[in-house]
């Protein structure tokens, strides 16, 4: 189990890489931190695809003088794979550094226990108008 | 008297963000290293309802302890799986099947392009592609929706005062000068040798935004609206995700009908090659691009 262990040890990065960004998504209250430890899961699970595509000895599919045999290029389905996972983790960054934005700027802080605190009293606050 | 800091106040202070280094070297003088905002808290006056001080506390305590052994407990099973895969780069892997087979063998005879993974991407599976662009322009739309009606009072980032010292700065100014350029140049070789070699409309559109932003950096938005404002960006973004989906609606139709396409595979290796997959790179690439720049505008200004 070693020995396959130590042969498939850029999948064990990976799989560590993705512990890393899981723990810090838990762990940390910054909502930026949060989203870096999502941004470390991304990389994690782009790079265990990669590694998964690779081939001992063959060289990336792109033809070389008209050789078109299969034994002598490494998988071109993980390399298209992990170009959509970019692209989608590019958008989602995005669109929450965006709403991270706009929740400071309603809130000031962004530790999300103070956060989710002063929601809560716009709430209460909101339900009280609502029943005068 | 003073009050003394202990290190896991400190840690709260940076992990909430209100750490400020300038701050920290001046806390002797000033005292009290906590900025003024983050000392009020409206919600310590008047207690929140339903949630008792000492099941925080509790909370508090179980909450980091409980998370650690979640994530060891994953990488235990995770590397219990990867011991169990097949060895890294073995050629009998299960992932390397008749379908890698099929594409390498059988892609540059029916797609024209010499790069498998362009074939792949832009001819055998172009509707996911498709999707791409769009989930890309839809997170443009989202971020510019969502900043838009602050008004500009964005930025935290950069002030007044940091764009100033910026936008007159000789050694920037000469860098990006001569770097603009070449950069935007090798952008657009990326996208146009998308079908030919490494390369492709998503690498080389990061390219060309990248080389927008670094001229918006230097010399500020002023220069940039009159090519690219936000009636540009809508009108080619738009133009390039129609042209995407009519053309492969055409190649769909013509597909599944057995007509004879106008766009041939041709000869590989040539640069009119490949038929739809270099205009699909070039309208892929110009979304990219627009996304990428559009992206930089509405975090720093609030509008692109």
């Amino acid at each position: 189990m070693l020995e396959t262990l130590w042969s498939n040890r850029i999948q064990c990065v990976a799989v560590v890489l993705f512990a890393v960004g899981f723990s810090t998504l838990l762990l940390h209250r910054n909502l930026f931190k949060k989203i870096i430890g999502l941004n470390i899961m991304d990389t994690a699970t782009c790079l265990m695809l990669t590694s998964i595509g690779f081939i001992n000895g063959r060289t990336a599919p792109i033809i070389v003088d008209g050789v078109t045999e299969a034994g002598n290029y490494v998988n071109p389905l993980p390399a298209g794979l992990v170009l959509t996972g970019i692209v989608v983790s590019v958008s989602v960054t995005a669109v929450m550094l965006a709403l991270t934005v706009r929740l400071y700027a309603r809130y000031h802080t962004l530790d999300l226990d103070e956060i989710y605190m002063k929601a809560k009293l716009d709430r209460d606050d909101a339900k009280k108008e609502a029943e005068e | 008297m003073k009050k003394k800091t202990t290190f896991k106040q400190w840690l709260r202070t940076w992990d909430a963000g209100a750490f400020d280094m300038t701050e920290a070297l001046t806390e002797a003088v000033a005292g009290d290293p906590m900025p003024k905002e983050a000392t009020e808290h409206a919600w310590k006056e008047k207690p929140v309802e339903g949630i008792e001080e000492g099941e925080i506390r509790i909370f508090t305590r179980f909450y980091p302890v409980a998370a650690a052994v979640l994530c060891t407990v994953l990488i235990g099973f995770l590397l219990l799986t990867v011991a169990k895969l097949p060895a890294f780069g073995a050629a009998d892997a299960p992932a390397h099947n008749e379908v890698m087979q099929r594409y390498v063998e059988q892609g540059m005879e029916e797609t024209g392009a010499v790069n498998v993974v362009a074939g792949v991407i832009l001819d055998y599976r172009a509707f996911d592609t498709l999707g791409e662009s769009h989930v890309l322009f839809t997170a443009a739309t989202a971020v510019t929706i969502l900043l838009m009606s602050l008004g500009g009072a964005v930025s935290p980032v950069e002030t007044k005062l940091e764009r100033n010292i910026m936008q007159k700065d000789p050694l920037l100014h000469s860098t990006v000068r001569i770097m603009v350029p070449l950069v935007i140049v090798y952008g657009i070789y990326v996208i146009l040798n998308g079908h030919l070699g490494p390369g492709g409309g998503f690498s080389g559109g990061a390219v060309i935004g990248g080389g927008l932003i670094l001229y918006a950096i230097a010399f500020g938005f002023d220069e940039l609206d009159k090519i690219l404002n936000f009636k540009v960006y809508r009108r080619i973004v738009l133009a390039s995700l129609c042209f995407y989906s009519l053309a492969k609606c055409y190649s769909f139709f013509c597909g599944a009908n057995h007509l004879e396409s106008i766009f041939v595979p041709g000869t590989p290796g040539m640069i009119f090659s490949a038929g739809l997959i270099l205009p699909l790179n070039i309208a892929v690439g110009i979304v990219v691009a627009c996304t990428m720049y559009g992206f930089y505008s509405v975090f720093t200004r609030g509008r692109i």
